[in-house]
């Protein structure tokens, strides 16, 4: 049953740069994240207003995911979402912390709240491309080729699903980091473990 | 009034990050919840402990926001009727 | 068609008893767990009901025999307890003499210990460990040290589904071979995070939770943890093990509607269990039982609700959901359901659904009230977290 899967397209966020397959398609020198976030949203030129009210980590996974995946949700997609990283929902918990720190001015924000997970992204995500499909968010220390192949490798083989969008979306203080592929039935590289890792490291 | 409804908006602006959306846009009589201007279950939420933070009105039952949040027109006037700040 | 993967031990602390026997014992006395809180000092003290594990992290430490130095959050302690419980249940005495690993999952973390720590370990230096063990991995670290699994392990962060999604995750792991055994579940303890993020909300109850009820006004909010041992069939067979139940069936799926809140429809929830059937090649009419998510709140029993009858249609099996005992254990709550739904299994007993009266008229779907007998062979269990992520699970009889 070992079919082969192919990476079809990957994307790279971090040090203020976007590349996609490895070509530079975005740069801007904005230190501030939430900032540059917003720069890239605005270079994509979508129209959709519920980006903003994301946290950090989900900005993130959104803008990886929509240099990969295209806007048509005419047809029902089955593609399964697969993320991990090794900071969990730490950015944003610490501001919601911040919100319930002070007795004397004590204003627990609910939108805050509702981030403090790390797979809000994939549910932000999903709204987004109507992906209906199998989603998990792993958290491991670093990025971890072995895993994310076998998982995927097992999804499509088993006929789970017909692509699977996976990676790594990491925030932590003030460094952030994307690293998000579309693997399918097509592309350019092959999907193996060392071709991951090989991606990952460049 | 007048005062009351633009702080409103410049409020809900900013604390639901309604980055789309500029003041000249914003009517006073905009459906805030649903085709107007968009706003979910979430931001209505974040309306509840805008009410209590910024005007001590205190809501227990996230039902009646739905009735107040109507719109900035409904809004300004519940305010100016029941705040304490 | 296999029969599944087979779970050969388990192991639980919650708000209704400290091992697998004392939560069978309050499962069938009607002794629920929901009280108000004792061990964290929070405003909302009086508003609230929790199912809180009536042990200080004092007495959790003393009965682990952790050093004094030790910087284990109140998660990694529950979870330690519990893992170790299914470990010995499963009559491991060389954890390595297979190829095992450790699925974990949490939502809280070390998040106890932060929030009480973190200012002050700017001065005081010694306090700078609790902030060490704030990680969602620090706990599954110290549940494998503590076995001494040097294999695989992972921790998932799923929200309300994460413990439903490492009994996966483990299941298919055992089927493909990369592991013989592995130990999948999960830990979360009460924080004034959690407490006061639900509280703003407004999803939680200031009474007992009703699920299914029409006139439910939220959730409790508990601690708790619990993990299943699972093994290959080659495993069960060379150490002649006694197998308490099988993981038959699994699935997750993305109700992709919003943030927190389920769809009407219950389109997740309805597409989880369907693929769960599928993989455990069983129809509708062969599930006995169904322990819900049933958090009580307006929101998911309404989803939930329709998406039973969206599969189910009019031919209902029992249904319950234990939550009214236990509180919403967040992303410990599968792993205790799973654990629950075993027990079913092995003595044909439905758990009731505490607290119920009247019917969400939508769907007038009827649990169980009451401490049934009869033949079990399929149990279903749902668990629906945050981020659309919906999550089934289904054991059969050994």
């Amino acid at each position: 049953m070992s079919e082969k899967f192919y990476i079809q397209k990957y994307c790279t966020i971090k040090n203020n740069v976007v590349s996609v397959n490895g070509i530079e398609v975005f740069k801007a020198e904005i230190s501030d994240k939430k900032e540059f976030f917003k720069s890239v949203y605005q270079f994509l030129d979508i129209k959709y207003s519920k980006f903003f009210k994301m946290d950090n980590l989900s900005k993130l996974a959104f803008l990886s995911a929509e240099f990969l995946l295209d806007e048509d949700v005419s047809e029902e997609k089955n593609t399964a979402i697969i993320l991990s990283n090794n900071a969990s929902s730490l950015d944003t918990d610490r501001k919601y912390q911040d919100s319930i720190n002070d007795s004397e001015n004590y204003y627990p924000s609910p939108a805050v709240f509702v981030y403090t997970l790390p797979n809000i992204g994939i549910g932000e995500i999903s709204i987004r491309h109507q992906l209906k499909s199998e989603n998990g968010f792993f958290v491991f220390d670093k990025y971890n080729a072995s895993f994310h192949f076998n998982y995927e490798q097992s999804l499509l083989q088993n006929n789970k699903s017909d692509s699977v969008l996976a990676g790594w979306v990491n925030i932590d203080g003030d460094s952030y980091e994307a690293f998000l592929y579309l693997i399918s039935e097509k592309g350019e590289f092959e999907h193996t473990e060392n071709k991951l890792k090989q991606l990952y490291n460049t | 009034m007048e005062d009351l409804k633009l702080e409103l908006k410049k409020n809900i602006i900013e604390v639901l990050n309604l980055e789309d959306i500029s003041l000249e846009d914003f009517g006073d009589n905009d459906s805030l919840f649903g085709d107007g201007i968009g706003l979910d279950s979430i931001d209505a939420l974040e309306l509840i402990v805008m009410l209590d933070k910024d005007y001590g009105i205190r809501l227990s039952d996230p039902k009646e926001g739905k009735k107040i949040f109507e719109s900035i027109e409904v809004m300004a006037a519940y305010i100016a009727e029941h705040r304490t700040k | 068609m296999s029969k599944g993967v087979a779970i050969t031990g388990m192991g639980i602390i919650s708000s209704i008893g400290k091992t697998v026997e004392e939560n069978f014992h309050s499962l069938i006395n009607k002794t629920p767990g929901i009280s108000t809180i004792d061990g964290i000092t929070t405003v909302h003290k009086d508003k609230i009901k929790v199912g809180e594990v009536k042990i200080t992290n004092k007495e959790l430490c003393n009965f682990l025999k952790l050093p004094t130095t030790n910087n284990y959050s109140r998660t990694a302690m529950l979870g330690e307890i519990a893992a170790k419980e299914a470990v010995k249940n499963a009559g491991i005495t060389e954890i390595n003499s297979c190829k095992t690993g450790l699925i974990s999952s949490t939502s809280v973390g070390g998040m106890d210990l932060t929030e009480k720590y973190y200012y002050s370990q700017f001065e005081e230096t010694e306090n700078r460990r609790f902030i060490e063990s704030h990680s969602a991995g620090d706990s599954s670290t110290k549940i494998a040290n503590s076995l001494g699994i040097t294999g695989f392990v992972s921790t998932i962060s799923t929200a309300c589904s994460s413990a439903a999604n490492a009994i996966m995750l483990g299941a298919r792991m055992i089927k493909a071979g990369k592991l013989d055994r592995v130990i999948v579940g999960g830990a979360d303890c009460l924080s004034k995070f959690t407490i006061n993020g639900f509280k703003t909300l407004m999803i939680l109850s200031e009474t007992n939770c009703r699920p299914f009820d029409a006139d439910r006004t939220g959730l409790n909010l508990g601690e708790a943890a619990a993990f299943l041992v699972l093994e290959s069939e080659e495993c069960v067979k060379r150490d002649h093990k006694k197998v308490l139940g099988y993981v038959s069936g699994y699935a997750n799926a993305n109700d992709a509607f919003h943030q927190t809140a389920s769809s009407k429809d219950g389109e997740g929830a309805t597409l989880a269990m369907k693929k769960a059937l599928k993989v455990a090649g069983l129809t509708p009419e062969e599930i006995d039982y169904i322990n819900a998510h049933g958090t009580a709140t307006e929101n998911n029993d309404a989803s939930e609700s329709a998406a039973i009858r969206r599969i189910f249609g009019e031919n209902l099996p029992s249904i319950s959901s234990t939550k009214a005992y236990t509180g919403h254990t967040l992303a410990a709550a599968a792993a205790i359901e799973a654990v629950y739904s075993v027990l079913a299994l092995q003595n044909n007993t439905v758990f009731p659904n505490l607290n119920f009266e009247t019917p969400i008229s939508e769907t007038n779907i009827i649990p169980e009230t009451e401490v049934i007998q009869k033949e079990l062979n399929h149990v279903l269990s749902n668990s629906f977290g945050f981020g659309g992520n919906c999550s089934t699970l289904i054991f059969s009889k050994a």
